[in-house]
């Protein structure tokens, strides 16, 4: 059985100083997972990166949940279009080299 | 150097408090970090941007930077002969919180290790950036980039790798299908943190080397090789190298040189695909005998004489 490492989201919150009800609205529209054990919520260490940019992204740039989504949506194109753009670079090389 | 904060907003010098904060909102969502990753001229921009907040949403630190502007080497003089009672104000107390936006200024906690603000922000005002309102400004790390040099068949299966950064060991994955120059990066294995700010992140960018056999074009793998004349006329069974294994072929009657094969599923790895893999495909390359026999001349004049 594989272990995991997990942060209780209420120490998440506190760290951030942000509301649990965030958590839970991120929860609600699927952006990220909570593990739920003892009745305590709690993230998993995988999407603390992704947690992190979104409560970046919803206090510092005030962009609703829905907003950021988008957003991810996006980035995650962008990502995937950039690593598109190094194997075609790669492969031009391989013609021009 | 002096810097012009109204200048980096694109605001007038009069601009009132919402203007500052709405200006500076539109550039934030433009140049925030996790909206334009790997990009460090937006990095740099978005650190000016900050910058410039900083002073200029802070009615105290903009009246200082008004007051003496371009001249403020002059203020530090001004402040030490004791014309500028309120110089303490400008010490660093407390810690700084994330704060709603309704409670007053807000910094964010993007930086790029050095450099968090320039020489001229910290000659005015500290080099802890200002803190007027009992804030401290947590400072992240420095993002550090690296290069992985590997070798072709060592992006062939998902394996981990302990690299050795500034004396600390740390554990990467390194996942199957990886392309030359493409760059992963690993949270918080950056500069260390200041202020309780987080870890930077450390960015691995991975160099390739070519295989002296197998050349890769994405997905697939391509290799040429050589084929005997009597197999390529007459056909037969060959055994042939894959990167990860040897496969049996069979060779077609009258193949002939430079033709093609494709070996389904035989290629590369696909990136973050586990299970499928790209195709391997196989030229060859018809090798013509030498050193004849007089026996072998003679079969070969023979055989001549029957194509004519």
């Amino acid at each position: 059985m594989k272990n995991e490492n997990m942060i209780s989201a209420a120490k998440f919150c506190e760290c951030h100083h942000i509301e649990i009800s965030f958590i839970d609205s991120l929860k609600a529209t699927g952006l990220i997972e909570i593990a739920t054990i003892e009745e305590s919520s709690y993230i998993r260490e995988s999407q603390l990166n992704d947690l992190e940019k979104i409560v970046r992204l919803y206090y510092d740039l005030d962009l609703n949940i829905e907003g950021i989504d988008t957003v991810i949506n996006l980035l995650q194109r962008m990502e995937d279009m950039q690593h598109e753009i190094t194997v075609l670079k790669n492969r031009l090389r391989l013609y021009e080299g | 150097m002096f810097i012009d904060y109204y200048k980096v907003l694109g605001i007038d010098k009069k601009a009132t408090e919402q203007e500052i904060k709405s200006a500076y909102r539109k550039l934030a969502r433009k140049l925030h970090p996790d909206l334009n990753p790997n990009d460090k001229d937006a990095k740099r921009k978005f650190q000016e941007i900050n910058e410039a907040n900083e002073v200029l949403s802070d009615p105290e630190k903009r009246k200082k930077y008004d007051q003496y502007g371009e001249n403020w080497k002059h203020a530090e003089e001004y402040q030490n002969a004791g014309q500028y009672q309120n110089a303490g104000q400008y010490q660093n107390t407390g810690q700084y919180q994330r704060q709603p936006p309704d409670q007053g200024g807000q910094t964010f906690t993007w930086s790029q290790g050095e450099g968090e603000f320039s020489d001229f922000f910290e000659s005015l005002f500290g080099s802890m950036g200002g803190t007027g309102r009992g804030r401290q400004i947590r400072y992240r790390g420095e993002d550090y980039s690296a290069e992985l040099h590997l070798d072709l068949t060592d992006t062939f299966e998902t394996h981990q790798r302990t690299l050795t950064l500034h004396g600390d060991k740390i554990r990467i994955t390194i996942p199957a299908g990886i392309e030359n120059d493409q760059t992963i990066k690993i949270a918080g294995h950056g500069g260390k943190g200041r202020n309780g700010g987080p870890n930077g992140d450390l960015y691995i960018t991975f160099k390739i080397a070519g295989h002296p056999k197998f050349r890769r074009d994405g997905n697939n793998l391509h290799t040429t090789i050589g084929l005997d004349l009597y197999t390529a006329v007459l056909g037969g069974e060959i055994t042939v190298d894959t990167l990860n294994g040897k496969v049996k072929l069979k060779v077609k009657p009258e193949t002939q040189n430079g033709s093609k094969i494709k070996l389904k599923g035989k290629g590369f790895p696909v990136y973050k695909r586990k299970g499928e893999y790209g195709d391997l495909y196989i030229t060859y390359m018809v090798q013509i005998p030498v050193d004849l026999t007089d026996r072998q001349r003679e079969l070969f004049t023979e055989l001549s004489k029957s194509h004519k």
